[in-house]
């Protein structure tokens, strides 16, 4: 079964860390993609660029909206997930736990809805 | 009928457990308990009970649940696919040795109190599944409602489902964890049990006797020291059920409880499993709670409690579980050994860095030992910041009390 891992961290401090920080997790997220490829679970993946590159796009009433920025603010913005195969939420979660961000953040582990 | 009854009694919540397991889903197998049930009132007073009544109700159970899927088949295919699934499967008998069932009680418990089911449909869910109490029942020992009860319970449910939780036993590398997770669950039953919120009874006791049950299994079941430890401590305060209130309702602390009502088959083997617990590698909280409460168990009077002995094993559980409350508690403690001015020192430097300034007990804690060091108007102030922060009927007629007598 498929599970969509979202990692979510305070992007505002992303800056702030020292070039010896995030020059370690990138290593990690390198190891980390890597090892689940190995281990079969790794299906896809992505690094967002942060909220300030995003928008939102609504129709209402039949009527095209372009805003600025992430749908909502939160304290804590989604940075990039992963999608994996997984026999059970178990596993998902296990797989979740070693994602470097979940150190730092928070990552959600949802169950693909089945077609 | 009767026989039946006695054998609902004894094995349901096994023959659920199982056929959980074999079944994939908690609500195909709930009706499928039903079902064999109703088909054992029916047949045995006919063809007599059989020699293996879990058995046979488990064979029965499946059997049912998969004609009840064929049938509905012809409205939802899928399940016609899952019938035939179940019904390859059920080719080899199951095994319902009391192992094979023990690893099933397990896995129900497990599974019902997984991290990833909210706190409260965990306790809903366990109360429901694996005690086997009424939605009503647990609406009830909650002072809630029985739909609400039951709201949690179906998106518990369906929470297990979506998201694929799988029914089965942790690896040993996440047993502690998730052991906790279900010890919690115990303990709050307990204590709903123990000391009824917002409620006019100080204890309901059939909630307690709940948890107590369902320590029991777990020992049984998985004999850890957490679990020794977590059992223990419940029979250590539950012993002392008959003395905490008077004729009246109202509460009475442990230094003046009449310990002639202390349960004493409880004291002992709460006294053991503490002990056992303790010397175990891989004791912790629970365990050295259990101790706390056995020396105060052991002590033929309040006069005669070791207070160096428990200051002591204060020490040690702060070392495993730092927090605030058990501080306080070694407070209470200290005061006791050495006088109330090193106690409320202690309190004092816990409420100045900002913690527990919400907690009634740290107040009640304070306010008394500011009585015994002749401080009236503080201890009256500090009975008032307790009784605003009380919810309970028995403790806050105390507080008062305790204010009136100030004079």
């Amino acid at each position: 079964m498929k599970y969509l891992c979202l990692i979510y961290s305070d992007e505002s401090q992303w800056p702030k860390m020292p070039k010896a920080e995030s020059d370690q997790m990138m290593a990690e997220y390198m190891a980390f993609g890597q090892s689940i490829q190995k281990s079969g679970h790794y299906v896809g993946g992505n690094r967002l660029q942060p909220t300030s590159t995003a928008s939102t796009v609504r129709i209402r009433n039949g009527k095209l909206s372009t805003t600025d920025g992430p749908f909502a603010e939160t304290k804590e913005q989604l940075g990039g997930y992963y999608l994996i195969e997984a026999k059970d939420l178990n596993e998902a979660i296990q797989v979740g736990a070693k994602i470097p961000g979940a150190r730092v953040g928070s990552i959600e582990v949802r169950p693909i809805a089945p077609m | 009928m009767h026989d039946v009854d006695a054998i609902y009694r004894a094995e349901s919540r096994r023959v659920l457990a199982t056929l959980i397991r074999l079944l994939g889903d908690f609500d195909l197998a709930e009706e499928a308990l039903h079902d064999a049930f109703a088909a054992a009132v029916e047949r045995w007073p006919r063809d007599g009970v059989p020699a293996n009544p879990r058995a046979w109700l488990v064979s029965t159970g499946r059997f049912k649940a998969i004609d009840q899927l064929r049938r509905r088949a012809t409205f939802d295919a899928s399940l016609g696919a899952l019938a035939q699934e179940l019904a390859d499967a059920a080719v080899p008998e199951p095994d319902v040795s009391d192992d094979g069932v023990e690893d099933d009680r397990l896995r129900l418990i497990f599974t019902c109190c997984h991290p990833a089911l909210a706190p409260d449909a965990q306790v809903a869910l366990t109360l429901r599944e694996v005690c086997g109490l009424t939605t009503e029942e647990i609406a009830h020992a909650f002072l809630t409602t029985a739909p609400t009860v039951a709201q949690r319970i179906v998106r518990a449910k369906g929470k297990i489902r979506e998201a694929r939780i799988p029914y089965e036993l942790p690896s040993r590398t996440d047993l502690p964890d998730r052991l906790g997770a279900v010890l919690r669950v115990v303990y709050l039953v307990f204590n709903e049990g123990y000391s009824a919120t917002a409620g006019a009874a100080v204890t309901r006791h059939d909630l307690s006797g709940e948890a107590i049950r369902l320590g029991r299994l777990l020992v049984d079941l998985l004999p850890e020291p957490e679990a020794m430890g977590l059992l223990a401590l419940m029979l250590l305060h539950d012993s002392r059920r008959a003395a905490r209130a008077d004729a009246n309702g109202d509460l009475v602390l442990l230094d003046r409880q009449d310990r002639a009502l202390w349960n004493r088959a409880s004291i002992a083997e709460g006294v053991r499993l503490a002990e056992r617990s303790l010397e175990s590698l891989g004791r912790g909280p629970y365990a050295l709670q259990a101790a706390i409460a056995a020396v105060h168990a052991e002590a033929g009077s309040a006069d005669a409690t070791d207070w160096n002995q428990i200051v002591g094993l204060y020490d040690v559980l702060l070392g495993l579980e730092p927090s605030p409350v058990v501080e306080l508690n070694r407070a209470a403690a200290v005061a006791m050994r050495d006088g109330p001015d090193a106690g409320l020192h202690l309190i004092d430097a816990i409420l100045a860095r900002g913690e527990l300034a919400d907690y009634q007990f740290a107040h009640s804690a304070r306010a008394d030992l500011l009585r015994r060091l002749s401080r009236r108007d503080e201890a009256a102030a500090a009975y008032r910041r307790a009784i605003a922060l009380s919810v309970q009927e028995p403790e806050r007629r105390f507080l008062a009390r305790r204010i009136a007598e100030l004079g």
